[in-house]
């Protein structure tokens, strides 16, 4: 598998410096990957680039000169100098580099461990090469099991599971709380950037009537225009505690701004009903002795970054897991990708088509029980000369030549029509 | 017929095996494998018992045998009548070892067919034993709820999100399920009484005679109902609520089981052996 090579840079190899200069958006990337297709360069090729990586990834035969010519276009690309990013580059050849963009799909590389997205990220650049007509039968397999195995990675193991954000894990709460979001009434105090995407959770989640309090009442009004919400005076903030089921707080107030005894006064109006305070304010919004009430919830910022911790280990915890498929899944690419040589070809073609033809001559034989020993064995040379003169000329193009271009191509074509690797 | 009533035990069993497997690994798959054999568990004793009552024509609780296998069925088919609505998954772990340890209990006491008194026939003595072990059985639901309710809540308010905070449903749910237990065990208990009172009626020609039992399932009735009563007016629910079910548990086991080997009265057949 040595003609399968990635080159690249993440975020623990390359500062962020680095990483922007390399960036590719989609319309450069397709770019590349055409001068690269036109250049001969290399076989086939794909350019994944995000946020926290670029990565490059070839089958070329000539390993040696793809390697460093590709380095060099990189870099004259970009227009930057070769030198700026060669030190933070790393190169996996064969099992490696499969293993490599395995694991990158799965989410295993990624700087949050089982985050989503990577994986349609991949995707679409994948597309781009498949458009650009620049992957071929090695690099489309391997992508196709990449999908495969992030996708059972996905299934099988719990590394999405649970929130490693702090808007998501307050989002989590509520739902280990209220079941259903839906409907349920939010009151949001102050304002601040996580503050104002759980709001946006929320909302995700369908969740109800979202009232807006803010010191600045102008500043209040402007916030609920923006979520289609009721603005309400600050001081209004203890009589609504009754109507509302989740309140985000995130004031710069020095002080307490939601008071035992206001919570305690509305619990009977509520009959009850839980209601979940998420605390993002530092210093502290909401009196943590509150929590000590029934049915009422309180989580600060602490709170909620210790259960981040707990599902991160989860998280790795079960990178462990993850990594044993990934293992398996290389083992069985290699097994494919040996297969896609020549002479294993047509060993298993002669092989499959000797074996069909030595079990039907045992069927029809059996049912002729009159003939002699040596009908039966003219049979049986008519049959495997039959199987060498169907078999010759596809042998003979397999083994020459003749196959223009992309010998792999015409190799692969053959394991499926004969369905060799069933 | 035995061998049915057999055939139960190791579906309860494995039924269990499946949902303790459920709670560790959390696959649908083992989930939807243990309810299958909680399931065909129950078919077994729905046969074994519709059999045992068309043959002796009343209600199969005349010794501690019987009076077990049918407390066993009626919990699995209450679980299994409450999944339907409001799944609460995980409560399997409470049922399927519950219905087998009081299947391997009650095949420890003799089971030959004891011909009861002609007391025990009649439409309103059927009505009486289905109408209260239903009840009951939802009231032993509505224990195990709370109990997860508990834990469940107590992982959330301590801020440690452990194994149970990802394994339980979410409050909400389990209130809610523990409210409709209570809810449906409370209007039984109500008719299994009323029934229970006409029955004495025309057997002893009054409906109340301060027997230990009447005493005890009146106390019973009016726990529930002051569960109830709370929480329909100043909304007791949660964490009180859920307490307050597995304490209204316990005095129904002690009407239930108590009763009979502490203080007898009548009702005393059902748990002989």
């Amino acid at each position: 598998m040595q003609d399968i090579i990635l080159i690249g840079l993440n975020h623990k190899s390359a500062s962020v410096s680095v990483r922007e200069c390399l960036a590719f958006s989609d319309q450069e990337a397709r770019s590349a990957l055409v001068e690269l297709r036109a250049r001969k360069i290399v076989d086939e090729a794909m350019l994944f680039s995000t946020c926290n990586r670029v990565e490059l990834l070839m089958a070329a035969k000539e390993n040696e000169t793809a390697i460093a010519e590709a380095k060099v276009f990189l870099a004259n690309f970009k227009q930057i100098s070769l030198t700026d990013f060669e030190d933070a580059l790393y190169l996996y050849r064969g099992d490696d580099a499969v293993r490599h963009v395995f694991r990158v799909a799965a989410s295993l590389d990624s700087l949050v461990v089982g985050e989503p997205q990577i994986l349609g990220q991949i995707k679409s650049a994948y597309r781009a090469a498949t458009e650009e007509k620049t992957s071929g039968v090695v690099l489309n397999r391997l992508l196709h099991r990449t999908f495969f195995v992030a996708k059972r990675i996905r299934s099988d193991t719990g590394i999405g599971d649970h929130a490693v954000s702090i808007s998501y894990a307050a989002i989590e709460l509520g739902r280990k709380i209220f079941g259903d979001l839906s409907g349920k009434k939010v009151l949001l105090i102050g304002a601040g950037e996580m503050a104002e995407l759980a709001v946006e959770h929320l909302m995700r989640n369908r969740s109800g009537k979202i009232h807006v309090a803010n010191r600045t009442f102008e500043r209040g009004v402007a916030l609920a225009d923006h979520y289609n919400g009721m603005p309400i005076r600050f001081e209004e903030v203890p009589d609504y505690l009754g109507k509302v089921d989740i309140v985000i707080s995130s004031t710069g107030a020095r002080d307490f701004v939601v008071r035992k005894p206001h919570v305690k006064a509305v619990m009977r109006e509520r009959r009850n009903r839980p209601i979940f305070f998420i605390d993002i304010a530092v210093p502290r919004d909401i009196d943590p002795d509150i929590n000590s009430l029934n049915n009422v919830y309180v989580y600060d910022i602490d709170d909620l970054k210790g259960v981040i911790d707990e599902n991160m280990e989860d998280r790795n915890r079960e990178a462990v897991k993850a990594e044993r498929i990934i293992d398996e899944a290389v083992i069985h690419f290699r097994q494919w990708y040996q297969n896609l040589g020549v002479v294993p070809t047509i060993k298993a073609l002669r092989g499959k088509v000797g074996a069909m033809a030595r079990d039907e001559v045992q069927k029809t034989i059996q049912q002729l029980g009159h003939l002699s020993e040596s009908d039966r064995q003219a049979i049986e040379r008519m049959t495997s000369a039959l199987v060498n003169k169907i078999l010759h000329d596809p042998t003979r193009f397999l083994k020459s030549n003749g196959c223009q271009g992309d010998r792999s191509e015409s190799l692969d074509l053959t394991r499926k029509l004969f369905g060799l690797d069933e | 017929m035995q061998m049915l009533f057999v055939l139960a035990i190791p579906c309860y069993m494995f039924s269990s095996a499946g949902y303790f497997a459920y709670l560790f690994i959390q696959r649908s798959l083992l989930q939807k494998i243990a309810l299958g054999l909680l399931l065909a568990g129950f078919v077994c004793q729905t046969v074994v018992i519709a059999w045992m009552f068309v043959v002796s024509g009343h209600m199969p609780v005349n010794n501690l045998n019987e009076t077990l296998s049918l407390v066993a069925w009626t919990l699995v088919g209450t679980f299994l009548g409450l999944h339907i609505r409001l799944p609460v998954k995980v409560l399997g772990l409470y049922v399927a070892p519950l219905a087998m340890f009081l299947l391997l209990v009650a095949v420890q006491f003799p089971r030959e067919l004891i011909q009861p008194q002609n007391l025990l026939k009649g439409f309103w003595l059927v009505v009486h034993i289905i109408t209260i072990f239903v009840g009951d059985a939802a009231f032993a639901l509505a224990c195990g709820v709370g109990v997860l309710y508990l834990l469940q809540e107590r992982s959330i308010k301590r801020k440690t999100p452990g194994f149970f905070f990802k394994r339980l449903p979410s409050l909400e749910l389990l209130d809610n399920t523990g409210y409709a237990c209570v809810v449906v065990g409370f209007t039984l208990l109500t008719i299994g009484l009323i029934t229970g009172m006409v029955y004495a009626k025309n057997v002893w020609g009054r409906m109340w005679s301060w027997d230990p039992k009447e005493v005890w399932s009146a106390i019973t009735w009016i726990f529930y109902a002051a569960l109830l009563h709370e929480r329909l007016t100043v909304g007791w629910r949660g964490r009180r609520a859920a307490i307050m079910a597995i304490a209204g548990f316990g005095v129904l086991l002690f009407t239930f089981f108590g009763v009979n080997f502490l203080l007898k009265g009548h009702h005393g057949q059902f748990t002989r052996w």
